[in-house]
């Protein structure tokens, strides 16, 4: 009955599966939404979305479905926020552009119209004047008229060492659901176990036990914690920018910590960590947490894991404002050496290939911050990374 | 569909359209109701509801840390058999004397239809889902002890909550509904407040409404103050007699609510308040 909308919701990554498919159709047979589309679409939910986070993907699949829409294509261009866009237009057009535009139907227009070519454009693009591409003279788009060289909807960088990069990267959020290939780093992180006894005393203590028995001349139970891995970690990521060509990899790396620790706390950077970190890489603009709140909130015993290629210019690292993103108040290496203070356990994972390290500057300076506990990301690097957190 | 079995509310619960078929499909299909959300959303208050209005008996079940998921169906008492053995107490033939009932049991042998409440389940251990599949699925365990299988007379709604702390088991997902609570926008709050404090001053609700929404918008705070947390400030600010003018003169003079103490529950939450009211006096 509703074949096409379970693949299609298959398709777009919302885990359904046959059972739930099943369930809805029941659900459907013992008429609980007969009606009217709302009922449907709030069983269908209940039904096939078991997560939060999918909630979104399916309400765009339902939308596809049932009304006949085309899917707008997810592009990270239609997430350029409307201030920049007015600021930048505000700066390129002459006053007599802009009056133009106020007879077209002012900004308002403009951004529609703007949201609209987004929507249209189905291929890529360079020259010409109406489409948003790269290098036209349209008003919208990167590389056109734009003498600072700010980017929008670019999704790598032409050059890996821009200064100040505005990209509204809209990088997803590292799925950790890549499993694949993952099995050489699990076993490397395995290292980073540390069976320690705590939590509550519910495991019979044979040899306590027998001991307290004998001495007591009456059966004398005794209980120890149970065994389970003690090993707290917190993860911070470098998202985007000169990362982009090793997101995958840390992809991995992810999904396979998850499954490893008792506590995993992780949160992004970009290429050097400031005041503020983010958990949520869609949401970095708005839900930043204070780096002082990381480090107030998670009691020195955690094992701290960086993982970025050190990469950039080195004024990121040592003068306050270099941040690509923001003013930062204080230096890079003023949060490092924050960071490095309260947990004596820390490792820098960085997966440029070792034999290039000596020809980016910024890497040998992070790597003397981190005294010299930067390692490459191989399997073996790894090994070495975790041996020196477990000690 | 049988008038009687619909949950719509209740006179002290607004429910969203969308929770309500959610409970409903859950009631009908005889399936585990998942729900997640924000905390003091009203998760727990919900399974309570659905036993009110439906009429049904409640269970309760709150998971810990240390909750296995056998103390839910049944325990054997082996060391207080041991004990009367050495007594030489004439119970310890029967093992069934030892065998100690645990929710689930009680939830099966109802009977009418219960509500059990499963309460914060990812508190429990990672395992703790997947090891009552089969009894939360079919409805019914095994005894081993006494070699007798339990089965549901009648299958209890099953409620379950859950914090989000933990990742829950996929297999465990797909036999239940999910429903996720967001938090209530100002029309539903508002409706919650009037269902909570029917004679309360209009006017002071939608000052106090338009507070608590604003230092739910302040960003990085540690909790932000949820719909329990505006119920008990509300109530407070009743108790002390404080009207909407107050609070209206105390909000453009302040910032920091009075009373604060109720929807606050950090301090570092109050100082940053603190820290921005100062700052925006300083910018007058």
């Amino acid at each position: 009955m509703f074949e096409r909308f379970f693949l299609e919701l298959r398709s777009a990554g919302v885990p359904a599966s046959l059972r739930e498919y099943l369930t809805l159709l029941e659900a459907m047979e013992s008429g609980l939404a007969d009606y009217k589309v709302e009922d449907f679409y709030y069983l269908s939910r209940s039904c096939l979305v078991k997560d939060e986070r999918h909630i979104d993907r399916f309400d765009q699949v339902f939308g596809t479905v049932f009304k006949g829409l085309e899917t707008v294509n997810d592009d990270s261009q239609t997430e350029i926020p409307e201030e920049w866009l007015r600021s930048l237009a505000a700066r390129m057009f002459t006053e007599e552009e802009k009056r133009e535009i106020e007879a077209l139907g002012g900004w308002e227009k403009l951004m529609e119209t703007l949201k609209e070519r987004l929507e249209e454009q189905k291929k890529r693009h360079q020259g010409g004047s109406k489409w948003i591409g790269t290098g036209g003279t349209s008003p919208f788009g990167a590389d056109g008229y734009n003498p600072e060289g700010i980017r929008i909807g670019q999704k790598e960088s032409r050059h890996q060492r821009a200064v100040k990069v505005w990209d509204k990267r809209e990088f997803k959020n590292f799925d950790d659901k890549v499993e694949l290939g993952t099995r050489n780093i699990k076993v490397a992180l395995r290292r980073l176990r540390k069976f320690a006894r705590e939590g509550a005393a519910d495991e019979l203590d044979l040899d306590g036990t027998i001991r307290a028995t004998a001495e007591r001349g009456y059966l004398d139970v005794k209980l120890v914690a149970e065994r389970h891995n003690a090993a707290k970690v917190l993860l911070f990521l470098d998202a985007g920018g000169s990362m982009d060509m090793y997101v995958r990899m840390v992809e991995e790396l992810f999904s396979a910590c998850r499954t490893e620790f008792k506590h995993l706390e992780y949160f992004y950077f970009h290429n050097c960590p400031y005041d503020h970190v983010w958990r949520d890489n869609k949401r970095r603009h708005d839900e930043r947490t204070s780096l002082w709140d990381v480090l107030h909130t998670y009691p020195s015993d955690y094992k701290v894991v960086f993982v970025g290629d050190a990469s950039m210019s080195p004024y990121e690292i040592v003068y306050p404002g270099g941040a690509v993103e923001y003013w930062n108040e204080e230096a890079g290496v003023t949060w490092m050496e924050r960071v490095l203070n309260v947990y004596a356990h820390a490792v820098w994972l960085n997966p440029v290939e070792q034999n290039w390290w000596g020809h980016t500057q910024s890497i040998g300076m992070i790597n003397q911050i981190m005294s010299e506990r930067m390692f490459p990301f191989t399997l073996e690097g790894l090994d070495e990374a975790m041996r020196e957190l477990s000690r | 569909m049988n008038k009687e079995t619909r949950f719509e509310g209740t006179s002290t619960f607004i429910a969203t359209e969308d929770l309500m078929v959610a409970v409903n499909a859950a009631v009908a299909l005889e399936r585990p109701l998942l729900i997640k959300g924000e905390p003091g959303t009203g998760k727990t208050v919900l399974a309570q509801e659905i036993a009110a209005s439906l009429g049904r008996p409640l269970i309760p079940w709150h998971i810990k840390s240390t909750t296995k998921a056998q103390q839910g169906l049944y325990e054997y008492d082996a060391v207080a058999r041991l004990r009367d053995s050495q007594l030489g107490d004439a119970k310890v033939n029967d093992i069934a004397n030892y065998i100690v009932r645990g929710k689930l049991w009680d939830a099966f042998e109802m009977d009418t239809r219960p509500v059990l409440l499963i309460d914060e389940i990812d508190k429990a251990d990672i395992e703790f889902p997947n090891d009552l599949l089969q009894e939360l699925d079919r409805m019914e365990f095994f005894v081993y002890e006494t070699q007798q299988t339990i089965k549901a007379t009648n299958r209890p709604i099953v409620v379950i909550t859950s914090n989000n702390e933990k990742e829950l088991p996929d297999a465990f997902l797909r036999r239940c509904f999910f429903h996720y609570i967001q938090f209530p926008d100002e029309g539903t709050m508002r409706a919650i407040v009037d269902v909570h404090y029917p004679g309360i001053q209009k006017q002071l609700v939608s000052e106090a409404l338009n507070m608590f929404f604003a230092v739910r918008d302040v960003p990085g705070l540690k909790k932000k103050p949820s719909t329990s947390e505006l119920l008990d400030w509300l109530k407070l600010l009743v108790a002390e007699d404080i009207s909407a003018e107050d609070l209206r003169s105390n909000n453009s003079k302040t910032m920091v609510p009075p009373l604060y103490g109720a929807l606050l529950k950090t301090e570092q939450d109050v100082h940053m308040l603190e820290r921005l009211a100062f700052m925006s006096r300083q910018q007058r």
